[in-house]
């Protein structure tokens, strides 16, 4: 097996609120295979837009990585400088944003943002720049891409604004694309066209994708493999369809429960009872364990570390057998 | 009221359950505080002028004019004798009375158009609309003394002038709260209940809406007293020989070589209680936020 | 559609707007109680002179005529005749524009010299310390009577303090000009400083955070770059729309700072024409104001719509 791309250790994001501090992200491991596609999944508030964030070292102005490392081709970005990083941003790593109107510069023609990259980056001439966006606006599918150019961002749809952000990300040749949310914004049918193009792209392209999303259905249209989060940590890893097929964790067995036309034969729905903690004073032991119905005595106390499971799997709950033992009786799947 | 470019301030409409938060939390919000114990501390002595004056403010000691401080006349005299601390606190209780009042007529006409322009639209909208656009055509100084001008002088035509400049900023801050709220589901299951559009404006829409207006209130009657104090210096406002700040402030700029106490002080008097006005504005606008 | 379309726009939506600016101005002289006629020839006037002046003036005509007259003048650059000095109230007000105009100029420019980075320097250190104390500015500042101020002004740099600056009038000569007007320009700029950088702080505040500007981070852009071709862009759209609303309760400003420092500009004239009961001079001034604030309003528009995209496309 090749080294990762992407290698994130223990990785912590604090806050510093009124309050005191907040850690949005505390202990996220995980690792991305080159031309893979890894799914962040989990509620809002766990962690996993702060995680992806760091990635790129674009956390808000109150937010700062605490601790672990990030290593992308082997080079930890943590212990890098900021021209490092800056460096690395669009060239090495680039993001897709989830609200495309707020996230296009209103005043700039799409074509020029588009350039932009090339142009500063790559150190193209303008003309040849002005080339590579309009071949780039193809590559998404946005039709008629030499009068699109010239338009600006409020004058394209919805969708037509997420693929000129595809188009910008892949603008400066990016090995490794973030993608927080890129279709939460959409409609249900480009939602659809979106997420067909993304995999197309990182099969023809060969990109690396980590893919942030709250949806497992997108998660498992899109991606190969799997981390669930859960208030600020990653809690299971593993390939999409064995996760999904036999979870060994509570949490991402609730997920799946109570996702409600997920391709199915159980009858009864269950939403997980209870919220998740707050972040600035989590529960002693395993944080799901207010909430999980598999808890017993010794979840209560200690650390939870990622336990390596066989074939490229991964939980933080010591009881997973419970756990899988529970969907081989119910499954969430149905063998098709 | 005063330039349409103080009545930028818009938040969102507030349903009206979350105002209750405003009791638990008053004392904790430093500015509220600080406003209301500046404010608090001016309107006391206001009221309890008579006492804690020696003179009447009109009255002239030709002996004694132009003094310094003493323990006599606190803050000394001016070119007629008359005692300055006295006619200071006497003025705090013309200006500040005035301007309380000044505000409540533009508030509560302006508030009426915006309800219904913002609720109706159509051709009562457009029509409200035509008149804050004139109205805003002017500056503001300058329609204000031309009404003060042809209305005349005094305190009754301060109030007509500054109510029929005054209501333009608080019909556009109602009229766009109005805009968002009517289309709030509270209000279309009100209409879809039949209800009459005079109770759904009066008894729904505004309580929801009128929070903004209130805050803006608040630093409309700076606005109020800084066109009053105007108007006296300028001596179209207060006539003589009620005191009042501007006046003051005008009949000390003969002697600013030698007394320049004189115009200086009711002017900082100005400032200090603009000051605990706004920070009241301020710290109102941030307890009626919801949280 | 294009630039010039929507300029035509514009225009075509001010004429209602003058219309009720010129019909509000004709008005103030019937807003006066009382016969004006009466008011100027005095209590002691025969019934038969006060009837001459009414009849004189079309006073006893209806008032639509009375209105369309006064239009038909208007139009034909007649703002009527003062009743004191006997000439055009129009050529009155033009000879002493020119002062009022360069207050204005000399003022809004200070204005913006002042409040821009004061408003830069609060936004790009948020929360810090500058930040508190810039904010700080606003609240104390708007309480302030500009007159006052102006006297206040007048007394340290006028009067004390070596005496750097005359104590009114407009001086001659271009250099004169600044010398004489810098003191009451600065009282004019000091005024709406404080709104200006409320305002300013808090659009730049907004163009500073917006997520485009993490997208133009995310390009791996030098933050030079950033500042420059995405942040300050779109910030200079609202600093534009700021201020051109600001200039209009700046000119209205300058009426009161005129008769602090004896400025003869058209503010003054105002004042004294109010004292003297020159019902037609105090119209013309009223009006001219009016105009001037009309084309500030018109020319900040314009100005956002060739800044900003988005607002041509209505």
């Amino acid at each position: 097996m090749s080294e990762p791309l992407l290698r994130v250790t223990d990785l912590q994001v604090e806050f510093q609120l009124a309050r005191g501090i907040l850690r949005a992200v505390d202990g996220a491991s995980f690792e991305v295979q080159p031309g893979e596609a890894l799914g962040l999944v989990g509620e809002s508030g766990s962690g996993k837009t702060m995680a992806l964030r760091a990635l790129v070292g674009l956390l808000p102005r109150t937010a700062r990585i605490a601790g672990g490392s990030i290593e992308i081709d082997g080079e930890d970005i943590v212990r890098a400088d900021e021209s490092r990083r800056r460096e690395l941003r669009g060239h090495s790593v680039s993001m897709i944003f989830q609200e495309p109107m707020t996230a296009l510069n209103p005043v700039m023609r799409v074509g020029d943002q588009i350039a932009e990259g090339p142009l500063v980056r790559l150190g193209l001439t303008r003309r040849r720049a002005r080339e590579r966006a309009v071949e780039l606006m193809r590559l998404v599918g946005i039709p008629d891409p030499l009068r699109r150019a010239e338009a600006y961002p409020h004058e394209l749809s919805g969708g037509l604004r997420q693929r000129v952000m595809i188009a910008i990300a892949l603008s400066s040749d990016p090995k490794l694309i973030l993608c927080d949310e890129p279709t939460t914004a959409l409609d249900v049918t480009i939602q659809d066209q979106i997420l067909k193009l993304l995999r197309s792209l990182q099969e023809r392209l060969g990109v690396t994708l980590v893919f942030v999303s709250h949806d497992l259905a997108v998660i498992a249209q899109t991606c190969s493999s799997v981390a669930v989060m859960y208030a600020g940590q990653v809690v299971e890893t593993g390939r999409v369809e064995a996760v999904f097929r036999e979870p060994r964790h509570p949490y991402t067995l609730g997920l799946l429960r109570s996702v409600p036309d997920f391709d199915l034969v159980h009858e009864r729905l269950s939403s997980i009872p209870g919220a998740p903690p707050d972040l600035a004073a989590p529960p002693p032991g395993c944080r799901f364990h207010p909430r999980c119905s598999f808890a017993r005595e010794d979840c209560i106390h200690g650390d939870f570390p990622l336990l390596q499971l066989e074939h490229a799997r991964a939980t933080a709950c010591i009881h997973h057998d419970v756990c899988a033992e529970d969907v081989r009786r119910e499954p969430v799947i149905a063998d098709a | 009221m005063a330039a349409a470019a103080t009545a930028d301030a818009l938040g969102e409409a507030i349903p009206v359950g979350q105002r209750r938060g405003f009791r638990g939390r008053w004392y904790r919000t430093p500015s509220f505080v600080a406003g209301v114990s500046i404010l608090g501390t001016i309107v006391l002595l206001a009221v309890l002028a008579p006492l804690v004056t020696g003179f009447d403010p009109t009255y002239q000691d030709l002996n004694h004019t132009l003094q310094g401080p003493s323990w006599h006349h606190l803050l000394g005299t001016d070119d007629l004798g008359r005692d300055t601390w006295t006619r200071l606190v006497y003025g705090a209780r013309t200006d500040l009375r005035v301007a309380f009042l000044a505000v409540l007529f533009p508030f509560t006409i302006g508030t009426v158009l915006g309800l219904f322009s913002g609720y109706y639209g159509g051709w009562v909208d457009s029509i409200t609309s035509w008149f804050v656009n004139v109205v805003v055509a002017f500056p503001f100084y300058v329609l204000i003394i031309a009404l003060v001008f042809a209305l005349g002088s005094g305190t009754r035509n301060i109030y007509i002038a500054i109510t029929l400049v005054g209501w333009v900023s608080y019909t556009r801050i109602i009229r766009g709260e109005v805009l968002v709220a009517k289309r709030r589901d509270y209000v279309l299951a009100a209409r879809a209940g039949g209800l009459s559009d005079f109770r759904i404006l009066f008894r729904h829409l505004l309580p929801n809406v009128i929070t903004q207006a209130i805050v803006f209130a608040m630093s409309d009657i700076v606005l109020d007293i800084l066109a009053i104090v105007t108007l006296g210096y300028l001596g179209l406002g207060v006539q003589p020989p009620t005191p009042d700040w501007g006046t003051m402030i005008a009949e000390g700029q003969t002697f600013l070589t030698t007394h320049w106490e004189l115009s200086t002080i009711p002017g900082i008097a100005v400032v200090v209680t603009a000051l605990g006005l706004s920070l009241l504005a301020d710290g109102l606008a941030d307890l009626l936020r919801p949280e | 559609m294009s630039l010039g379309g929507y300029v035509v726009r514009r225009l075509l939506q001010l004429v209602p707007i003058a219309l009720g600016v010129t019909i509000l101005v004709f008005f103030l002289i019937h807003l006066v109680p009382g016969d004006p006629a009466r008011t100027i020839l005095g209590n002691q006037a025969t019934t038969v002179r006060v009837k001459l002046l009414r009849h004189a003036w079309g006073l006893d005509r209806p008032l639509p005529v009375q209105y369309l007259k006064f239009m038909g003048r208007l139009l034909h650059g007649d703002l009527g005749t003062s009743l004191f000095y006997s000439v055009g109230a129009g050529r009155l007000v033009l000879q002493r524009l020119p002062v009022t105009l360069w207050l204005i100029g000399f003022g809004a420019v200070l204005a913006v010299a002042i409040a821009v980075p004061l408003s830069a320097f609060a936004a790009t250190h948020r929360d810090r310390l500058p930040d508190h104390i810039v904010r700080a500015v606003p609240l104390v500042g708007l309480g302030f009577p500009p007159f006052w101020l102006g006297i206040v002004l007048l007394l340290t740099f006028g009067l004390n303090l070596g005496r750097l600056f005359p104590v009114g009038g407009y001086g001659s000569g271009f250099t004169g000009h600044l010398h004489s007007m810098f003191l009451p320009a600065l009282t004019v700029a000091l005024g709406i400083a404080p709104i200006l950088i409320r305002s300013l702080r808090a659009g730049l505040l907004e163009v500073f955070e917006a997520e485009y500007i993490t997208t133009a981070r995310s390009k791996g852009l030098p933050e030079r770059r950033v500042l420059i071709r995405h942040a300050l862009r779109n910030a200079i759209v609202s600093t534009v729309s700021v201020l051109g609303v600001n200039i209009g309760y700046l000119v209205g400003g300058t009426l009161v700072i005129e008769q602090v420092y004896a400025i003869p500009g058209i503010g003054q004239l105002m004042i004294n024409s109010i004292f003297e009961r020159d019902f037609p001079v105090v119209q013309a001034v009223t009006l001219v104001f009016s105009v001037m604030v009309v084309l500030v309003y018109l020319a900040t528009d314009v100005a956002h719509a060739l800044l900003d995209p988005r607002v041509r496309f209505d």
